[in-house]
């Protein structure tokens, strides 16, 4: 990455962590940036695309931990603002049970 | 044209002439074309398929349905899901090997979790991955299965086949498959003539074939002399089929005048429609796993409930033994049994299946104790090797039928017996207090045997009339009359004429078989001079 990448980070405070649902907020709020955005669970990386669901879901985050972004782009600053508040908002559902799988 | 000859394995007996019929092949077992471009294509436009299909589903789905698809179409949408199988294409992998193993490995990440609600996930992507084979599968093939024709496939899926209508005559050959699995079980069930692993390219398999399910043979475009031989054995053997017809309907009697109980094997109530219960004294075998298949989610009580009372309407007085859901081993059922095992015959199946997944066979032994009220309903458990297995199913049946009752719900606590498949449970059989034993004779071969029922290079060793066998059956009648229970034998060597001498040498009084196997058994048992019968080895 270029030096002129901006970074933020925030903790997960939401119940069940970073599961279906936030991440599938997560990644269609990134979607509607141009800016390259990735995420990762450590400052060190490794630093996936924070547009795709199948890898935001693979990291597995739980509450507490803490997400780092990092934006690359025009809307680089607006990007990462929005996801800010997205994250420290709970994603908007915190409080929600967590919904149950139908059998099988 | 010219007359080809084509060699396969008898899967279940008869004879057929029509036209092929190519099925083309279903999830599981998609043909490969071998091209890296027409698989990559094919994934696609599944993949395209999926999508449009879940995105359709989604809006006539409430709030919470809604959500989770959603989630599965944000994967479905991510590019990065499919970028390993389409990597695999490239080194040569079909779509559907490719597919399944990218979804597998995806699957295992979340089953590796710490965490509950992300191994929960492995669920969607099973889901993911079924929608996506469905679509590789192709549109419903059905509707193009005229009667009277012989099908062909590489192989088929169970519930696929029940839903063709056979009843116009037709045949089976599959180019793949097994003469064990569960798709000859219910040709033999239903009389279609059917041949499995004939190794030949299905694209073969063109114009108008005869069908020798007896020789194993399949003729393609056959000679007017192969035509004429055939109506000769046509005649014959419907010959014969009258005479089983007759005898059917008659009792099962020895040459020296033993009476012998028949009963009958069935995996769908559709199996039973025009089937006169006369020809039987009871229902042996009621499988229940294909009432699992095909469904959206899995059968609830009410829809249990409902199967079940049908079966034991029909049957009317006689006994109906309804086995719990026996999946696992070669009968996977999505959502329900593991698919990473390694061994799956040695695996979670049967009851260890149904303890794993509590809920589910809380909610089977419910509908099966209500529908006790409505006949004489038995409940038998599958896969058994310990005593103490069985008296953990026992309190689970107390307390639902307690439950039940305790709710005002009609429900009857009925006799509760083991199939005897482990060797471990034959071997003690004294050890077990079951109300019934039946002797699930496919599986203890194999086990006995270490001769699996899915592998044709050894099926040679897996008979079921082999001395071990028939040493372990002896051992396990003796028990149930020491016991004062009942013993029967529902495994496939129960309806071969060839087996029943030996196997009522053993003591055995009880058989369950395929309805259309009762009729050739009856007059198998007819023969048969209990007075003369060579003696068995003794358990030593």
């Amino acid at each position: 990455m270029p030096n002129t990448s901006l970074t933020a980070s925030a903790m997960l405070t939401n119940d069940v962590g970073l599961h279906a649902r936030p991440s599938v907020k997560l990644t269609q709020l990134a979607k509607r940036f141009g800016a390259r955005i990735e995420f990762a669970l450590d400052a060190a990386g490794p630093w996936v695309d924070a547009k795709s669901p199948v890898k935001v879901m693979r990291f597995k985050a739980a509450k507490g931990e803490t997400l780092h972004f990092r934006a690359n782009g025009p809307d680089a600053a607006v990007a990462l603002a929005a996801i800010l508040a997205l994250v420290e908002g709970g994603f908007a559902i915190n409080g929600e049970v967590a919904s149950q799988q139908p059998d099988g | 044209m010219m007359e080809k000859h084509f060699s396969g394995r008898p899967a279940s007996p008869g004879m057929a002439l029509g036209p092929l019929v190519a099925l083309a092949p279903e999830a599981g077992t998609r043909a490969a074309s071998g091209a890296v471009d027409i698989e990559a294509q094919a994934l696609r436009a599944a993949l395209a398929t999926a999508l449009r299909d879940l995105r359709e589903l989604i809006d006539q789905s409430p709030g919470e349905t809604a959500d989770i698809l959603g989630f599965q179409v944000a994967l479905l949408e991510d590019d990065v899901l499919a970028e390993p199988a389409f990597a695999a294409i490239v080194e040569g992998r079909a779509a559907h090997d490719a597919w399944c193993e990218a979804m597998e490995a995806e699957a295992a990440g979340y089953e590796a979790s710490d965490d509950e609600y992300f191994r929960a996930r492995a669920a969607d992507l099973r889901d993911i991955r079924d929608r996506v084979l469905g679509a590789l599968a192709g549109s419903d093939p059905v509707a193009d299965v005229p009667p009277g024709a012989i099908v062909a496939a590489v192989d088929l899926a169970p519930s696929r086949f029940l839903t063709i209508d056979w009843s116009g005559g037709g045949g089976l050959a599959l180019t793949e498959g097994s003469a064990t699995s569960h798709v000859a079980m219910l040709a033999r069930s239903r009389g279609v003539p059917a041949i499995v692993g004939l190794g030949v390219d299905l694209a073969e398999l063109v114009g108008h074939a005869l069908v020798d399910a007896h020789r194993g043979v399949l003729i393609l475009n056959p000679s007017p002399d192969a035509r004429r031989q055939f109506e000769r054995d046509l005649r014959s053997a419907s010959a014969a089929r009258a005479r089983a017809d007759v005898a059917a309907l008659r009792p099962a009697v020895t040459l020296d005048g033993t009476p012998i109980r028949i009963l009958l094997n069935i995996a769908d109530p559709a199996e039973l429609k025009g089937l006169d219960p006369a020809i039987c004294e009871g229902i042996g075998l009621v499988r229940t796993e294909l009432l699992f298949h095909d469904r959206q989610g899995l059968p609830d009580e009410e829809q249990q409930y409902a199967v079940y009372r049908r079966i034991a309407e029909w049957a009317q007085d006689r006994p109906v033994t309804i086995r719990t859901l026996d999946a696992g081993g070669d009968k996977p059922i999505p959502g329900v049994t593991l698919a990473t095992e390694s061994n799956p015959f040695l695996g979670v199946r049967g009851l260890r299946l149904s303890f794993a997944r509590p809920d589910v066979f809380r909610t089977q032994l419910r509908a099966l104790a209500r529908a006790a009220v409505h006949g004489d309903v038995k409940i038998m458990l599958p896969m058994v090797s310990l005593p103490r297995e069985l008296a953990v199913a026992r309190a689970m049946l107390d307390e639902e039928v307690a439950a039940l009752l305790s709710a005002g719900v009609p429900a009857r606590r009925t006799s509760l017996g083991i199939m005897v498949e482990v060797p471990a449970a034959a071997i003690a059989a004294d050890q077990f207090d079951a109300d019934f034993f039946s002797i699930g004779s496919n599986d203890l071969t194999q086990y006995v045997a270490a001769a699996g029922r899915d592998v044709e290079a050894v099926a040679d060793l897996a008979d079921p009339i082999q001395p071990a066998m028939l040493r372990l059956l002896r051992y396990v009648v003796e028990v149930a009359r020491a016991q004062r229970i009942e013993a029967s034998l529902c495994g496939d060597a129960g309806g071969d004429p060839r087996a029943i001498p030996l196997l009522l040498a053993t003591g055995l009084r009880c058989l369950s078989m395929a309805p259309a196997l009762v009729g050739s058994a009856k007059l198998a048992v007819a023969a048969v001079d209990l007075r003369t019968l060579p003696e068995l080895a003794p358990w030593p």
